[in-house]
């Protein structure tokens, strides 16, 4: 059994006394090793959320445990030692006057030894293919770059919990498949939990389990593969299922069974080399 | 406004040690009119070629004409504002663009700076919140109390209130919910066609290039990597490779089709619903013949 990294017990919030309700008796949990993509149309909750994880907001009810921490003002630094946050836009989050002083930032308040510091600076650079960057000012850096270097900046925390708030939206898509290659690498061989938020089909596609939030209320919960069998209801909640399922769907319309649901290219084509034999 | 580069070339930081050639040497030209998406990895230089569309840039070397308008390293044009009226551009990261104390202020920031009537501008803040997906009780928000994809609408609405003639749009979508993406450029090309725009898309979707698109340029490291009509361009799967791209994903997938089952089905941009109808022909075909 995995070890319980994070869990939303009961969760509502709002940002004011007279504010509507944003997150509604939100309850999920999270384990060790796990990779979660939460999804749900704009304004849904989702960085309300990722926001509560690492306590920068709290919630009126409900609480929210990680690793074994209630979330509260006095647990945060010690919270935030396990929780690394990717913010939409990384503008927010830069701090250094050069990027390799902004990856460092984030190890100076954990305390990191300067010589395993100077190592991790390398490997997450490297790691995100911004080594030549280093003496540069992060703002002057374009925007694809600018995630990149957020994203180095996080993992050379080595945090438990990974929150990734639409981090690589700016990406080329190469350059997205490599960043989640290096995460992937690191959940092997580290813990890391990754909570992924986004947008992208294909990033959701690589989750083991999906949150699904419609107007602050979790809305499903499951693996990409149910999720996506529910195309008509996703696209009611702002939502739409990726190509390969969206084919799918229009092959079944057109009188080619397709019995199991694909989630990439490999298994649509098995389907169509099965039905083919048999049509 | 037709748009042409000539020879430019755009240097950040010069004459210092960290001295960049952003934009190098580039030549184009965009008639009036079309619909054109720009594409590029990660630094390619993309940001840097679309804010001289508006002279927030001007060339280090070279000369960028908009319509009458003349941009060079020592020369801009008189009506630089005359300009920023007819050529409005979206941000990548919409932040960028926001200032007002609230939502509604932002959108009408735009008309008013233009002396467009009172009147006038209330009827463009009401229709385009509407059709930007933006819903009513946001307009006395302050605009940084937002979603991020809220952000990018109230962003957009900006931009689209001063009803430009030219619209560049920097990766508009990102942030945006499936769904979102989807309404938001059929909202762009449904107004492309209906005022007769020139429209500029810098995308890393290979999709939306295809599917807009009368025409595609790729920036390598701010030179001029391949241009031409999108399905003539963006189906180059060693050409894309090489500058870190790809081609669509059904394109890849009619690839390993044509792998698995030896029938190559042509890219034609057609939609999943009529590639679905040729997959089964192909299929009942194939059964047929063994
Ligand atoms: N600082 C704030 N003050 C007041 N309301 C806010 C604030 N930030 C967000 N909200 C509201 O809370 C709701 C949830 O916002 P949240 O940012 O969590 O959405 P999201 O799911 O991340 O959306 P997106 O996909 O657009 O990023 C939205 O309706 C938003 O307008
Ligand atoms: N203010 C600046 N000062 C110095 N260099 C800059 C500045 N802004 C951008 N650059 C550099 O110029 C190059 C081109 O940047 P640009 O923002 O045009 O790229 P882009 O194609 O838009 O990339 P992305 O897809 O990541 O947004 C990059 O290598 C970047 O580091
Ligand atoms: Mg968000
Ligand atoms: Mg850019």
């Amino acid at each position: 059994m995995r070890d319980k990294l994070v869990e939303f017990k009961n969760v509502s919030f709002r940002y004011g006394e007279d504010e509507p309700w944003v997150l509604k008796n939100c309850s999920f949990e999270i384990y060790e090793n796990e990779a979660i993509a939460i999804i749900g149309h704009n304004g849904s909750g989702k960085s309300t959320i990722a926001k509560l994880m690492n306590g920068l907001l709290f919630p009126q009810e409900g609480a929210i445990v990680i690793n074994g921490r209630t979330v509260t003002q006095d647990s945060i630094w010690e919270i935030r030692k396990d929780v690394g946050m990717v913010f939409q836009n990384p503008d927010n989050q830069f701090v250094g006057t050069t990027v390799q002083d902004d990856v460092a930032f984030g190890m100076e308040n954990r305390g990191i030894e300067r010589g395993e510091m100077v190592k991790r600076i390398d490997d997450t650079l490297s790691a995100v293919g911004m080594q030549e960057y280093r003496l540069t000012e992060p703002h002057k850096l374009s925007g694809g770059q600018k995630q990149r270097v957020a994203i180095a900046g996080v993992l050379a925390i080595f945090p438990n919990v990974l929150i990734l708030d639409e981090a690589t939206a700016m990406l080329d898509p190469r350059g997205r498949t490599d960043i989640m290659k290096t995460i992937t690498r690191v959940m092997a061989e580290r813990s890391l939990s990754l909570i992924t938020i986004t947008h992208d089909l294909q990033e959701v596609v690589q989750a083991e389990r999906v949150i699904v939030m419609n107007e602050g209320a979790i809305w499903d919960e499951a693996a990409p593969r149910e999720i996506f069998e529910k195309k008509a209801e996703l696209r009611q909640i702002g939502l739409d299922i990726p190509f390969v399922a969206a084919l799918s769907d229009e092959l079944q319309k057109a009188g080619v069974p397709i019995n199991h649901e694909a989630l990439n290219h490999r298994e649509l084509l098995e389907e169509l080399w099965t039905s083919h034999s048999s049509m | 406004m037709d748009i042409t580069f000539k020879h430019v070339s755009y240097i950040y930081q010069r004459k210092t040690p960290f001295e960049h050639k952003a934009i190098d040497d580039l030549s184009f030209h965009i008639p009036t009119g079309t619909f054109t998406a720009i594409i590029g990895h990660t630094g390619s230089g993309k940001s840097t070629l679309i804010q001289h569309l508006n002279g927030l840039m001007r060339p280090s070397e070279g000369e960028v004409t908009i319509g009458d308008y003349r941009l060079t390293h020592d020369e801009k044009p008189n009506h630089m504002k005359a300009l920023r009226n007819r050529v409005g551009v979206v941000f990548q990261y919409p932040e960028h663009q926001l200032f007002e104390e609230t939502v509604k202020k932002d959108i009408a920031f735009g008309p008013e700076n233009f002396q467009v009537p009172e009147k006038e501008i209330e009827n463009r803040v009401r229709d385009i919140t509407q059709e930007v997906g933006l819903s009513e009780e946001l307009l006395e928000r302050s605009p940084f109390d937002l979603s991020g994809g809220q952000m990018r609408r109230v962003a957009i609405a900006g931009v689209l209130a001063t009803k430009p003639d030219v619209l560049v749009l920097d990766e508009p979508t990102a942030g945006l919910d499936p769904r979102g993406q989807r309404d938001m450029m059929d909202m762009f090309y449904d107004m492309h066609k209906r005022q007769g725009l020139t429209t500029i898309l810098v995308t890393h979707s290979m999709e939306d290039a295809v599917k807009y698109a009368d025409h595609v340029m790729i920036l390598n490291n701010g030179t001029k990597y391949m241009e031409g009509k999108p399905e003539d361009v963006l189906t180059q799967r060693e050409a894309l490779h090489n500058v870190q791209l790809d081609v669509p994903e059904m394109v890849q997938f009619l690839n390993a089709f044509s792998d698995k089952f030896g029938t190559q089905i042509p890219f034609q941009r057609q939609s999943e619903a009529d590639l679905a109808k040729e997959i089964r022909d192909v299929l009942k075909g194939a059964r047929r013949n063994e």
